[in-house]
């Protein structure tokens, strides 16, 4: 691989790992969801670049799926949630962001001297992308018990997916990356779906939620 | 003979152009908001004015009151010297980025000493914010000068400079740095969002809080000093991320170039700063940390990047 | 190979149709009738011509016993929660259209797991446990109490988080097999991959490994990766409590199992068995502490299949011929115990309108046929002779005893701590003065009572004798294990 194809790889496996970094950092839900819809759009970026380099069309596939599911669909189907159920954009975390940042920073050490002497013998940039894959998908969860928050707990999965997705991105020839990501994608939205969208019908016999407001109104007159 | 005069215009024309940019800063920020804003000299007939006026000491300051705002500005344009503003040649100091980082911190000490001096309260809670953020944005900015040194393999300046202009591929690196170092610098200069130094509101203040104590000449070194640091950081960044231009050797007409542009750079970053300033709101004192530790993180990233991509190939 | 795609076709078939039909008495016989078709062609297996290694799907000694049980307890289960459900409607737990939902989810839930036991590739076998876990945890949210939701919640994003690094095992596998055997479907094929496992990078497989047991342990619901399942068990409709513990749990112990085998045949690799023990022993000693605690009759029950899955996962640690065995035999005998339970439980809970514990006493006398089932059951369960639970247990004990000494120790604490327990339980859950039933609670009808005794009856069976075919292929298992 060339000098210049490299560097681009780089940056945009480097780029996914510092929005993992930035999505540790958000306070308000809706940014976080920007974030990581952000992070799916470099991901679908670093696939297809991948698709072109090493002439993989499948990987289009990839970029297509990352673009349109989870940079644009799930985040807007979020974004739709709290409008709908009023949820407060304030998340709270748990403990502090300068340990989250301390603990991210750990991890993403520990993927990295995981990784690197794992894969002596692979290609360059298999190597980088499976370490800074791996670092996403730890910093997930990490995010996840940093923020005890549904919706972060969802952007924390769905981030954990991208870093994943990087991964099966950068491994030559693997079989079933299509497949994979379009399953995490069906997950995460089914779930979304699944839950909230019932959990609201079965409360209130209807998904409008101003139904509530009504009730509010009749209590507070 | 020449490199005389690279010398002399090394450590004059800092201080001489400083308070200019400040001026181009404040009109642009005024005229941003719609205001037709002090006219471009002004800072020079404010530090004229202080100058002239004789400085009232409280009863109980002792020698470092009146002794730091000498050193502090002694140390800041000793650091300013060593910065390859216009060229590479000639500069004799020895100072790398460690030593300018170092100088800096020496003239913040000397400050907060004297802020704590004369024992007011402002003095003291304008001190212990600024060694807040002291304290935080220094080990960003020596993460930021490790990811530099990486790349350049030495963190002297002309050497970092000269690596850097021959150009090293995308480095994502380098963009962190740059954002780490942007974020210091930000903190240091006692810009917006970190602190404004247009206010006197005591809730807010830091800078303008530790320093309020002083009064004549003393202030004007103290004023000068700022807008040298300011110049610095800015110098810093245009020699560092944008290294073209810069003269290799002292041909008169390279150095024409190197010295034009170098002008040309300060007064984009200027603009570029007045911007943003006029474009973003204060954070409040408790954000310092994260907004700091985000700097140090870009930092620690920009390195680990590097280290992966150099230990890799 | 036309039995195996009926196996695999008839519950995806079925959860398609049972989505549109609303009226749910049919619906609950359709799922039986489903079921039952899925049962007799898994039971065609055995005869039926089996596919070439290689490709898709994969039926050898080790899956096809699986393949087996899992359609029997799916067809035992669709038989109680057709009374199960009936009752449900009348206390107007449940509505019709999301019995449409449950029976659809049933089929497909049954459907992915008979696809992840029969996958010969690695890819298809992890979509196929993500389809499992999603489709269940749609269940446990059925009853849309805030507690269902949290129980639901909490089993996608551990199970999610499982899965994800299970993916990224699954990748480091691959890699590791790249050098022998090349880019492609070859290198994620189970059966190719364990006949050039010997060549594979060694320190690449063990990391992978750590990886996969964390994340198919996190579905084993081995500690310290089990936060979710006494949760999910609880706060779902029992017979998908059935179904979790009597199936789901074995499905993700086959898949750590499957690996275990690679890892077995290259012989620099590291020895899974530390890490499988450590987990193990954990369980079983965390949840022989828990089950004192408990005040939900489910989550008793879901202790204890924590403890079971430990005591599984301890004898396929120990490995060698007979731990093997006692492991496989475990797997089965809790499978067909504790679905037999939970039945059990369900109807109990119907009739005192309870899951407190403190609401259920001296069901012997109020209810004989349910308070004895209930009897039988947690004595088969605690490990009791004549029970099959009795024997695997004894096995894993003696043989561990024989080369380990050290470590049957813990175990047989463990094991006796776990027995107290729930024999102090059962004491007060079976005996005494009866509590008061639930208003407008009927009789349990016997024909619902039928898959209680039927899974009784074969742990009992399987307690007093193994036939010899039975245990010649245990055998055989055992040895491809390692």
């Amino acid at each position: 691989m060339s000098g210049l194809a490299f560097d681009i790889a780089h940056l945009l496996g480097a780029l996914v790992l510092t929005l993992s970094f930035a999505l540790l950092y958000q306070r308000r839900l809706t940014a976080a969801i920007n974030v990581v819809a952000m992070q799916a759009a470099v991901l679908a970026a670093a696939a297809a670049w991948q698709a072109i380099t090493r002439d993989s069309p499948h990987l289009f596939a990839t970029a297509a799926i990352a673009l349109v599911f989870k940079a644009i669909a799930v985040p807007a189907l979020l974004h739709w949630l709290i409008r709908r159920l009023n949820i407060s954009s304030t998340v709270e975390p748990v403990f502090g962001v300068t340990l989250t940042m301390g603990l991210g920073v750990g991890v993403t050490a520990l993927a990295i001297l995981l990784v690197l002497p794992l894969t002596a013998g692979e290609t360059l940039l298999l190597r980088e992308d499976l370490a800074f894959a791996l670092a996403v998908a730890l910093l997930g969860p990490l995010l996840m018990i940093a923020r005890r928050n549904a919706v972060v707990q969802v952007v924390g999965f769905m981030s954990m997916e991208n870093g994943l997705i990087l991964a099966a991105v950068g491994v030559k020839g693997m079989p079933l990356v299509v497949e994979a990501s379009v399953s995490f994608s069906v997950m995460v939205a089914t779930f979304i779906f699944g839950v909230f969208f019932f959990h609201i019908r079965e409360r209130f016999d209807s998904l409008d939620v101003s139904r509530l407001e009504e009730m509010q109104g009749e209590r507070h007159p | 003979m020449t490199a005389l005069a690279i010398l002399v215009v090394q450590l004059v024309a800092p201080a001489v152009l400083a308070p200019l940019l400040t001026g181009l800063i404040r009109k642009i920020k005024a005229r941003l908001l719609g205001r037709r804003g002090p006219p471009l000299l002004q800072p020079y007939r404010d530090l004229a004015r202080l100058m002239r006026k004789e400085p009232i000491l409280a009863h109980n300051a002792s020698w470092l009151f009146r002794g730091a705002p000498y050193g502090a500005l002694g140390a800041v344009w000793l650091a300013m010297a060593a910065i390859p503003t216009f060229t590479t040649v000639s500069l004799g100091l020895g100072l790398d980025l460690i030593a300018i980082a170092g100088l800096l911190g020496l003239a913040r000490i000397l400050l907060a000493l004297a802020g704590m001096d004369v024992g007011t309260s402002f003095g003291g809670l304008g001190t212990s914010r600024e060694m807040t953020i002291g304290a935080l944005a220094e080990p960003a900015l020596f993460i930021a000068i490790m990811t530099l040194a990486l790349v350049a393999h030495s963190t002297a300046l002309p050497d970092l400079t000269l690596a850097l202009s021959e150009g090293v591929g995308l480095r994502v690196s380098l963009a962190l740095a740059l954002g780490a170092i942007v974020m210091v610098a930000m903190a240091e200069t006692g810009r917006i969002p970190i602190d404004n130094p247009a206010t006197h509101l005591e809730l807010t203040m830091v800078h303008e809080a530790m320093v309020l104590e002083y009064s004549g000449r003393h202030l004007a070194l103290i004023e000068l000093g700022a807008m040298l640091k300011l110049a610095l950081y800015l110098s810093l960044i245009a020699c560092i991320f944008t290294p073209w231009g810069i003269a290799r050797d002292a041909q008169p007409a390279a150095l024409a170039i190197g010295l034009g542009l170098w002008l040309l750079k300060l007064a984009a970053g200027g603009l570029a700063l007045a911007v943003f300033e006029t474009a973003i709101a204060k954070m409040r004192v408790f954000r310092y940390p994260e907004f700091l530790g985000a700097a140090l993180l870009f930092g620690v990233l920009g390195t680990v990047f590097l280290y992966i991509s150099q230990h890799l190939k | 190979m036309t039995a195996l795609l009926v196996v695999l076709g008839v519950p995806a078939g079925a959860a398609l149709v049972l989505a549109f039909i609303a009226n749910w008495r049919l619906a609950a016989w359709l799922n039986v009738a489903a079921s039952a078709a899925t049962f007799i062609a898994a039971a065609a297996l055995f005869t039926a011509e089996r596919p070439a290694p290689g490709h898709l799907l994969l039926v050898d000694d080790f899956n096809i016993y699986l393949i087996a049980l899992t359609a029997f307890v799916a067809l035992t289960t669709a038989i109680f929660s057709a009374s199960y459900i009936a009752h449900e409607i009348q206390r107007q737990r449940l509505t019709s259209r999301l019995l449409r939902f449950y029976h659809a989810m049933y089929q497909a839930f049954i459907g992915s797991m008979l696809m992840a036991l029969s996958a010969d590739n690695l890819g298809l076998m992890w979509v196929a446990v993500e389809a499992a876990t999603l489709s269940t945890a749609l269940m446990v949210s059925l009853y849309r109490t805030p507690a269902a939701i949290e129980a639901a919640w909490k089993y996608f994003i551990l199970c999610g988080v499982g899965i994800a690094l299970a993916l990224f095992g699954t990748m480091l596998m691959y890699l590791a097999a790249q050098p022998a055997l090349g880019e492609g479907m070859a290198a994620v094929t189970w059966s190719t991959l364990l006949a050039h496992a010997a060549n594979f990078d060694p320190a690449l497989l063990n990391v992978a490994f750590v990886f996969l047991l964390v994340g198919y342990g996190t579905k084993v619901g081995l500690a310290p990766l089990h936060a979710w399942l006494p949760d999910a068990h609880a706060e779902g409709p029992t017979p998908i409590s059935a179904v979790l513990s009597g199936l789901l749990l074995n499905v993700a112990l086959y898949a750590v199992l499957r690996f275990k085998m690679l890892l077995a045949a290259n012989p620099q690799a590291l020895a899974p068995g530390p890490l499988m023990i450590g987990m193990g022993l954990l369980s079983l000693s965390l949840s022989a502490l828990m089950l004192y605690r408990r005040r939900d009759i489910k989550r008793l029950f879901a202790y204890s299949s924590i403890e079971h899955m430990g005591i599984a996962a301890f004898a396929f640690g120990m490995g060698g011929p007979l731990a093997n065995f006692a492991g496989l035999l475990h797997m089965t005998m809790h499978s067909l115990v504790k679905a037999a339970i939970f039945f059990t439980v369900g109807h109990i809970a119907q009739v005192k309108g309870s899951q407190r514990i403190a609401d259920i006493t001296g069901l012997t006398t109020s209810h004989p046929a349910l308070g004895w089932s209930l009897v039988a059951g947690v004595v088969a369960i605690a490990g009791l002779p004549p029970f099959g639970v009795f024997t695997s247990e004894f096995l894993v004990v003696s043989s561990t005893f024989a080369r380990q000494p050290a470590l049957a120790l813990p175990v047989a604490v463990g094991l006796l701590v776990c027995f107290g327990a729930l024999l102090l339980r059962l004491h007060h859950l079976a005996f005494g003065p009866s509590s008061p039933n639930a208003a407008g609670s009927h009789a349990v009808p016997t024909l619902s009572l039928v898959p209680i005794w039927l899974h009784l009856a074969l742990a009992l069976v399987a307690g007093i004798y193994l036939p010899a075919p039975l245990v010649a292929w245990f055998q055989s298992v055992a040895r491809l294990l390692g």
